[in-house]
């Protein structure tokens, strides 16, 4: 009986539970519906265009500078949120400090504040007569209508991944792991350095990795605080909506394939990461 | 001198085994710094700017902005889309996290990994999909004209492109909960002569009510928010297919500023309020919602 149901196929195991068809149902209808059709149409379209006339759009030197410009500054802004990040989870984890609870909820606050509230929060801080702008002006430091002020406004809109994503490894850390360490005669800093910061690398990346797929395609808060001069500080999720707006359709969908073909790819490499991670370390979601 | 030595010898065996596991008061002082420093400058200065702004001449001024009669529809807006959309994927969300928590099938981390792929996808392309298939130059666009169906520049539109945009929200928080709590009390529930909805209303749904509400407000706070996507689809039509962030985005710039962070506000309180309730739920059914906080 055993051996008979485990070699031929099912396409599922059977259970007692009912509904499967009708949930099973309705999620491909919805999905199809929602998610594939639309997505399936926006590839038929650009390969509609023919190679020659994609290639030439994507070249096309304002899609260029405008595609390097969000993922260089998407990758800066989650350097900097990896960094900070890690030393904030940290923080949450291990001591005991005034406000503590209510900072730990408020990391969630970019998940939660609509984008385009925060761009313009964001503009009225760093710009010249802002709080912060008027501080740095006199250094000769502009950061509003600058592409210092994409990766500000990255930096706010990704800080949750990393965060999210490392402290729940770090709360599991096993405290004798340490003190191993330290009863082997290893300082706090190399305990930390050669032991804990490795294992929390797979975690750290995946953080990286979602802030910065995030904050490629980021637009709501970005726009208020760029600038948007084209070559300097246009966003590539812009530079569609500017061809949308010259009825340039095939521009347009030129530039989303290749923005949705980079975050497949990132999406690729998260689970990649993921993958060695649950191999090498022992967990990973 | 020998009273400072003797202390010093009784203490210093904790001290050092305090050291080995933690790090120097002084380390753990600029960690601490630097951690709430990012915090104030990345978090709270945005969060108090908006309001600060939106009062800056005063309560009349900003009662004033609100009552405005374009802002006042595309508040109405807003609540008319989260108000289809949030539904249509609670629906969903349930219906696959019952597919896929409560049975093995093959091809599911396939099924997964398509249902999270809205949050992969740029807000700007979620919208511009819709663009290419109901717009002017599409197939399907002047078919649906000519019947008098409007979908771009119209509720309809932006509605399907919140729900696109809030789409994983509701299952991905069912689906690792449901998963963890098996099929043990659906079986005990139709051993005992259930039908399969009495053992859905009265045995699932109460196991994972709280997971539940924790999806729907994520989703709901996305689904008002939601700021690219919608932009595309909307036509900025005043007092017609603004939705609030798009109504902010106008009256900022107008240079209308008072007018913009007083609806900013208003979402920023809406985000607030998500915070609370979100933590609220954390914290007192920490094990009745999925153990995978982030999103």
């Amino acid at each position: 009986m055993a051996s008979r149901s485990s070699t031929r196929w099912r396409f599922r195991q059977p259970s007692v539970i009912p509904g499967f068809g009708l949930a099973l149902g309705v999620t491909l209808a919805w999905l199809t519906l929602i998610v594939l059709i639309p997505i399936s149409g926006l590839i038929w379209r650009s390969s509609g265009l023919g190679w020659s006339k994609f290639i030439e759009l994507t070249l096309d030197p304002r899609t260029v500078n405008a595609l390097t410009i969000s993922f260089g500054t998407a990758f800066i802004a989650a350097v900097v949120n990896l960094f900070f990040g890690v030393i904030l989870a940290w923080a949450l984890v291990r001591y005991r400090f005034p406000g503590k609870r209510v900072i730990d909820a408020m990391v969630d606050l970019p998940f939660a504040l609509p984008t385009a509230v925060a761009g313009i929060a964001l503009t009225a801080l760093y710009a010249p007569n802002g709080w912060i702008g008027s501080l740095l002006e006199p250094l000769g430091i502009k950061i509003a209508f600058t592409p210092a002020g994409i990766v500000v406004a990255l930096i706010f809109v990704g800080l949750p991944f990393v965060v999210r994503t490392v402290q729940p490894i770090m709360e599991e850390i096993d405290k004798e792991v340490e003190e191993a360490a330290a009863t082997l005669g290893a300082n706090r800093f190399q305990t930390i350095s050669r032991v804990l910061l490795p294992g929390l690398l797979p975690a750290g990346l995946t953080g990286f990795a979602l802030a910065f797929a995030r904050g490629v395609g980021e637009y709501g808060s970005v726009i208020f605080i760029a600038g948007n001069l084209p070559y300097v500080s246009e966003i590539a999720p812009l530079l569609i909506i500017i061809r949308l707006e010259e009825f340039n359709y095939a521009a347009a969908t030129a530039i989303a394939s290749v923005m949705l073909l980079l975050s497949f790819f990132m999406l690729l490499v998260i689970n990649m990461i993921q993958a060695w991670s649950r191999g090498r370390y022992g967990y990973g979601s | 001198m020998a009273h400072d030595a003797g202390s010093a010898s009784i203490t210093a065996p904790s001290r050092a085994i305090e050291a080995a596991t933690s790090e120097t008061r002084l380390a753990r002082a600029m960690l601490i710094a630097v951690a709430l420093g990012f915090v104030v400058l990345f978090l709270l200065l945005p969060l108090t700017t908006v309001f600060i702004e939106a009062f800056r001449k005063g309560p009349a001024e900003f009662l004033a902005a609100l009552r405005d009669p374009e802002t006042f529809s595309a508040i109405l807006l807003t609540l008319t889309v989260a108000g289809i959309a949030v539904p249509l994927n609670l629906t969903f969300g349930v219906a696959a996290a019952w597919a896929i928590a409560k049975f093995e099938f093959k091809g599911k981390a396939f099924l997964t990994t398509l249902i999270d792929l809205p949050f992969s996808v740029s807000p700007v392309i979620s919208g511009l999909v819709f663009v290419l298939l109901f717009g002017a130059n599409s197939a399907l666009g002047p078919i649906l004209q000519s019947y008098g169906i409007q979908i771009l520049f119209a509720v309809p539109g932006l509605v399907l492109a919140t729900v696109f945009v809030t789409f994983p929200f509701v299952a991905r928080e069912l689906i690792p909960l449901m998963q963890e709590q098996g099929t043990s009390d659906e079986e005990a529930a139709l051993s005992l002569g259930a039908t399969g909805w009495q053992t859905f209303w009265h045995v699932t749904l109460p196991n994972i009510k709280w997971g539940l509400l924790y999806g729907v407000l994520l989703c709901n706070a996305r689904a008002m928010g939601e700021f690219g996507a919608v932009s595309v689809v909307s036509g900025h039509i005043r007092g017609q297919t603004n939705t609030m962030p798009l109504q902010v985005e106008i009256l900022y710039n107008e240079y209308n500023f008072v007018a913009a962070f007083a609806v900013a506000a208003l979402l920023a309180l809406l985000a607030l309020v998500t915070l609370v309730l979100k933590t609220a739920l954390e914290l007192r059914y920490s094990d009745e919602i999925a153990a995978s906080r982030r999103h």
